[in-house]
């Protein structure tokens, strides 16, 4: 069973059978989802260990890499952390959050505000 | 305001099979869970705007009615640009949740599979059978983009599918079933001893169990009951049982075998018959066989219950409807559509399980509640993935009615 070393980087990415559905006319945008958020995944990755490593500094002013592996919040470190998430997603997905906002406010376009501001 | 924020996935409890994880990887997770967490919740009600807004009115335009049907919203609303937008953040969420979950899992295998092996040759709790064929409906498509499925392997003997579903299934439910991911089985625990409290009993049996994280809670809760949790899945079963034991549990075995044909069991030989989630994951087919066959080896005044999500009924608007059958067409869950259109109470009857024997009950995780938030209400939920279930169960009735 344990004969060759399984290429594990090639076989995680493997694809689920089924047809993937095609969310955009365009299909360069699918791809284009798949790695700006894999990508948002890594940043808030990043971010995370940032703050672990802040965290041990401050505790015993040093640290090892087995230190960072092994770091686990409290749970107050772990709702600071959390509520950072959850502002981090909120900035990058600003967007989407606006579109949201923006089917409820019904705005006209802006050239009839500027029409308007220029008679009355 | 951060009482309802999800734990962090070092809050999770280690079991002897858990894939270990490094900083990195855990870190992952956390972000996939809040993400999840901000598509059902903060932006998940664009689609409910944009269908009120603008579908529906142009639905009605041109048709000059409602619509009568799911599939008709869903038509329209493949066609709107919000809900290709979510669709399409949503999807890539269940894809990296894979992709991360098998980073995690295959580059430890070794020592995985090497764990599962002592323990499944100690524990005498793995009866696998390789004559046992993976039914269509498993095979089909990888159900909700598993690769591999439930049943399939990297290698002979391995336990990658079912490492990878245990692992991953913290940031698909947002943290909502606890500990061990065994909410779901701690509910159903929770639920019988609340409504049965002096009930024993004697034999158990889980169909469709994948890796046992529903049917532990119950072997654990009824130590002197014989558990049997099985699944046509033998590379599942591989991970469920180390699992298992590894959380020291004895009164349970795992057998590879599917519920179409329980010929192996006697008639009237359980008492108490029990799937967690699963009847979605069969066929139109299949399910009134397994039910049937459930029937058959209960016995009178046995217990029968299925944890599922809410069937589709008349007084369910269709636009619920509609947003509960994302994952049918986007996620893998071929038969989740048909399967919760279907009238279960007569599917049941048609099983032989009498109207008059029948019930529905409300069951919700149970986690510890220190740890872990509560799941998000019924308004915000995420339409499929809430750890709230509908319980559809019947009390066999004690003396079968004489055949005319």
């Amino acid at each position: 069973m344990n004969g060759e070393p399984l290429d594990w980087i090639a076989l995680s990415g493997k694809r689920a059978k089924g047809k993937r559905p095609e969310f955009f006319d365009d299909p360069a945008l699918d791809r284009l989802y798949s790695t700006v958020f894999a990508m948002a995944a890594e940043i808030s990755a990043l971010r995370e260990r940032q703050d672990t490593v802040e965290r041990l500094l401050d505790e015993n002013g040093t640290l090892s890499r087995a230190d960072i592996e092994a770091y686990e919040p409290t749970r107050e470190a772990a709702d600071e952390r959390g509520l950072a998430t959850r502002a981090y997603i909120a900035r990058i997905m600003r967007g989407f959050q606006q579109e949201v906002e923006a089917m409820e406010a019904k705005d006209p376009p802006i050239m009839d505000v500027v029409t308007q501001l220029s008679r009355e | 305001m951060a009482s309802d924020l999800p734990p962090p996935y070092t809050a999770l409890t280690l079991h002897g099979m858990s894939p270990r994880t490094t900083h990195d990887e855990a870190a992952r997770f956390n972000f996939l869970t809040h993400f999840n967490r901000y598509l059902s919740g903060d932006i998940g009600a664009g689609n409910k705007l944009a269908y009120e807004k603008r579908v529906l009115p142009a639905f009605r335009a041109e048709h000059g009615r409602d619509p009568e049907h799911r599939y008709e919203i869903r038509d329209v609303m493949n066609k709107d640009e919000w809900h290709r937008v979510w669709s399409a953040l949503k999807r890539n969420s269940m894809e990296m949740r894979q992709h991360f979950g098998r980073q995690v899992v295959l580059r430890q295998l070794d020592e995985l599979d090497a764990q599962a092996r002592q323990y499944n040759e100690h524990s005498g709790m793995l009866e696998l059978d390789s004559t046992i064929e993976q039914p269509f409906y498993q095979t089909a498509v990888d159900i909700h983009c598993q690769p591999g499925g439930y049943h399939s392997e990297e290698r002979d003997g391995d336990v990658s599918v079912g490492a990878n579903y245990d692992v991953g299934l913290f940031a698909t439910v947002g943290g909502a079933l606890g500990g061990l991911n065994d909410g779901g089985g701690q509910a159903v625990v929770n639920w019988a001893k609340t409504e049965r409290p002096d009930w024993q009993p004697k034999r158990i049996l889980d169909i469709g169990c994948t890796i046992g994280h529903n049917a532990v809670p119950i072997a654990q809760a009824y130590p002197d009951a014989e558990v049997i949790a099985i699944d046509t899945a033998g590379a599942s079963l591989r991970y469920a049982a180390a699992r298992a034991a590894s959380l020291g549990v004895t009164n349970i075995k795992f057998v590879q075998a599917s519920g179409e044909d329980l010929s192996r069991f006697e008639d009237e030989s359980f008492d108490w018959v029990q799937t967690t989630m699963f009847l979605h994951e069969l066929s139109a087919r299949a399910m009134p066989r397994i039910l049937a066959e459930a029937n058959r080896v209960l016995k009178p005044g046995g217990l029968i219950l299925h944890v599922e999500q809410p069937q589709y009924t008349d007084e369910m608007p269709l636009f619920e409807q509609f947003m509960r059958d994302w994952d049918a067409f986007n996620n893998n869950e071929p038969f989740w559509s048909a399967m919760h259109g279907q009238d279960l109470k007569q599917v049941m009857a048609d099983a032989g399980f009498a109207k008059d024997s029948q019930f529905t009950a409300g069951v919700r995780a149970v986690v510890d509640p220190d740890i872990f938030p509560p799941s998000p209400d019924e308004g915000e939920e995420d339409f499929g993935r809430a750890a709230i279930w509908n319980a559809y169960g019947a009390w066999k009735a004690e003396q079968a009615a004489v055949a005319a």
